[in-house]
């Protein structure tokens, strides 16, 4: 029954002078899922308001769960619009409306008028208490309650009316592009790919970089990588995916330094490269899906130890999160269910039997001098050799 | 150059195979089924395939159905036994190394009343003919015993089997899962006791998606899948053309001078095997030379992951398998390897290397090349 959706919007609206970049984003966006969707859509702007309508047939559910997806949306209202042709027709309107929607029900409502249309001849109080009589006499299972409403219909008096009463979740947020770009490190976990969606929710676009191991990590494992960023692309766009070759690194690790810091030192090599990376790609900052003791290299003295290599800011959205609520996210956007395929990541097949769980700056800068010979040859040539993956 | 020695897990479809196949989907693509000349063309090829697999069986034309694979074959044969015959008896035996498409049968008819008896094997992977005798009750209905194990590739004493059981209780059905077996074995079920055999296309230089089902005249099954009646009724469903032509092309292939081909790969098994006992810390699980499969060898490396190894080998284009899929996050133990009684810390160390009659000389040479370099390497960076 619906042809169109009015969108909400949260943060954008107090953005000020800006406000029409976050709109331009948003739009921008909005227009990308949808060119994924059965049916031909029009997106306009109007007195800070978005439409969105359907020309012709169109998939009602797949255009929903597309806006789902779109990083600043509040919320998705199915509406009527309708034509201003006096207040005999707007009644006849939402009447039909009532039937279609709320035929048989038994339920509290309330009428809320907002008169953008200021040259409307009614006020926003007649036409709330006209409507609502109507609605009252028509539907016996319905009553008044102004203060909680089982049932709120919308009524904007625009230069069209427009009708809704349902109000259908978005994933909040801003729109994707507002805030540059940043690199996230990408393992096959649960975490990373729940940490990438949540950072380019602020508005972040996505890069992301996976370091593979053969053969200690298998092709699958990779695939498995690829696979979850295919699956955190669809809220956060398009992936650029770098594939580090990181086995030569990790042995040579694994030779020179001592073997409860392996672990560590392999992690500031990564961040290393991936800062490397950012700074060539124009990434702003380091993503990661780490956790406040989760595992021994996330302690909070092992995280110092990590982010003591880091120069960029590194973004960690779920440093305080318990791994249920991780798992829960996970589940939300479609990531769990891959993530826990068991392939193994390059930190988990050398990892120590006991590793340290409070390594110490100097102490780790002094292990690593132990690879001053050739490190940085070893390096230079990951970063060479990387490969790229447009997801 | 590459090794693939992963033959037990698939085969490369022979070219005459595919030829044929091509030419049955191109020019000859009617249906067995219908009226005209198109059909009858189609139905000429199953008529060809059900002519040789009958007389390489040694058994009639109408005791021969096509399913989709070994997994459908030994579906229909254990289920479709099971249901035509539990009013004599709901007991059914197997074994505790069977092929999943058996034991998930098997579990599944627990759960529909019927009881189960798995048979434990010895070290070499080779079923107690005692524990069989007392198993067999009444009540027994149905025994299923593969021929080649495919993790191991212990033969079973297929013959003393069916009399073990006849002389219990001569009404049990024996179904035996030959897909590792037919191609390499004269497999002749009326002389060896056997009621229902299963094969699979594409273990043996054939497609996938197809597979054969013996089925004695004497014996009772039921079908599994429903609808238009083909085959008799037992399996619905439009006949594979292209599929049925090219398994009956490849086995025709596979047994042309099959004594100078399983030579052969006793051969080059032997090699295999004498290589890799010459590096440090290596075994070889079950029986070898003829007491064994000739394409199957099962090698345990102490003190490295079989997936890492595996993916070491593959970097040099060497294709193998594991015998367990083992993982940090999902351990799943090979029930074969189990069963044998394996010790623990091989469960995870374990690869199978399998032959095929395409298998050559170099490939062999080139994998244990590959092993000798690969192997102290990995064993250098473990887990401390």
């Amino acid at each position: 029954m619906f042809q169109a959706f009015l969108i909400k919007y949260g943060e954008i609206g107090v953005k000020g002078k800006n406000r029409y970049v976050f709109e331009d984003a948003l739009v921008a966006r909005m227009k990308q899922v949808l060119s994924g969707v059965d049916g031909t859509f029009r997106i306009t702007k109007e007195q800070g308001r978005i439409y969105v309508e359907a020309e012709g047939a169109f998939d009602y559910e797949e255009t929903i769960s597309a806006l789902q997806r779109v990083f600043g949306i509040v919320g998705i209202c199915p509406v009527v619009l309708a034509e201003d042709q006096g207040f005999e027709a707007l009644s006849e309107d939402v009447l039909a409306y009532m039937h279609r929607m709320y035929e048989g029900v038994t339920d509290t409502f309330k009428v809320h008028t907002r008169r953008a249309n200021k040259r409307y001849p009614m006020d926003s109080m007649e036409v709330n208490a006209e409507l609502g009589g109507r609605i009252l006499e028509e539907f016996p299972g319905l009553t008044v309650d102004v203060h909680k409403p089982g049932i709120l219909l919308h009524i904007e008096l625009r230069s069209q009316i427009c009708i809704y009463s349902e109000v259908i979740p978005g994933p909040g947020g801003m729109p994707l592009g507002t805030n540059g770009r940043s690199i996230l490190l990408l393992s096959g976990g649960i975490d990373s790919p729940v940490a990438g969606y949540m950072v380019a929710k602020r508005g972040v676009y996505i890069d992301a970089v996976y370091f593979h191991a053969p053969p200690y990590t298998s092709e699958r494992a990779k695939e498995k990588v690829v696979e979850l960023a295919k699956k955190v692309a669809r809220y956060t766009g398009d992936i650029r995916l770098h594939v580090i070759n990181f086995t030569d690194i990790q042995m040579y690790i694994y030779d020179q330094c001592p073997k409860d810091e392996l672990t560590i030192i392999m992690r500031r090599y990564m961040m290393r490269i991936a800062q490397q990376i950012a700074e060539d790609t124009g990434c702003l900052a380091l993503i990661t899906g780490e956790s406040i003791g989760q595992v021994a290299s996330q302690t909070v003295p092992s995280l110092a130890a990590t982010n003591d290599v880091c120069r960029l800011p590194v973004f960690r959205p779920l440093i305080a999160f318990d791994k249920e609520d991780i798992v829960t996210i996970a589940k939300k956007i479609d990531t769990y269910e891959t993530s826990i395929l068991p392939y193994e990541d390059c930190c988990t097949t050398f990892v120590a039997k006991h590793p340290v769980t409070k390594p110490q700056v100097e102490r780790i800068r002094w292990s690593e001098k132990a690879l001053a010979g050739k490190i940085d040859e070893m390096v230079k040539e990951a970063l060479e050799t990387k490969e790229v993956i447009q997801v | 150059m590459d090794a693939y020695l992963d033959n037990s897990a698939t085969t490369r479809c022979l070219e005459c195979v595919t030829e044929k196949m091509v030419h049955v989907m191109r020019t000859d693509y009617g249906n067995p089924s219908s009226l005209h000349k198109k059909g009858v063309e189609a139905e000429h090829y199953i008529k060809e395939a059900k002519a040789f697999f009958a007389e390489n069986l040694k058994v009639q034309e109408k005791e021969l159905y096509f399913t989709s694979g070994g997994t459908e074959s030994n579906n229909l044969a254990v289920m479709g036994a099971a249901l035509a015959n539990q009013r004599a008896g709901k007991h059914l035996i197997t074994t505790a190394i069977e092929h999943p498409s058996v034991l998930n049968v098997m579990k599944y008819l627990e759960t529909c009343g019927f009881r189960v008896t798995y048979l434990p094997v010895d070290k070499n992977g080779i079923v107690s003919l005692d524990a069989l005798r007392d198993a067999v009750s009444q009540e027994t209905i149905l025994l299923s015993v593969m021929y080649v194990n495919n993790e191991i590739g212990s033969v079973q004493p297929i013959k003393e089997i069916a009399q073990t059981v006849r002389m219990q209780n001569p009404r049990v059905l024996f179904h035996v899962d030959a897909i590792q077996a037919y191609g390499k074995y004269r497999i002749y079920p009326k002389k060896e006791g056997i009621d229902l055999l299963s094969v699979s296309g594409h273990k043996i230089h054939g497609p996938k998606g197809i597979g054969l089902l013996y089925v004695s005249e004497k014996a009772k099954i039921r079908p599994i899948l429903f609808g238009g009646e083909q085959q008799k009724g037992i399996r619905s469903g439009t006949e594979n053309v292209p599929g049925t032509a090219g398994i009956a092309e490849a086995a025709k292939e596979c047994y042309r001078d099959l004594e100078e081909k399983t030579d052969r790969m006793y051969r080059l098994k032997e090699k295999l095997i004498t290589g890799a006992e010459r590096l440090d810390g290596v075994t070889v699980n079950g029986r070898t030379g003829r007491d064994s499969a000739p394409h199957i060898v099962s090698l345990s490396f102490a003190g490295v992951r079989s997936e890492v190894l595996l993916h070491a080998l593959e970097e040099k284009g060497i294709y193998v398998s594991a015998g367990s899929a083992c993982s940090s996050n999902k351990p799943s133990v090979s029930q074969t390897l189990q069963g044998i009684g394996l010790e623990k810390g091989l469960l995870g160390s374990t690869l199978r290397f399998s032959l095929s009659f395409e298998t050559t000389e170099e490939e062999i040479a080139y994998c244990l090349e590959g092993l000798k370099e690969v192997l102290p390497m990995l064993r250098k960076y473990v887990r401390r």
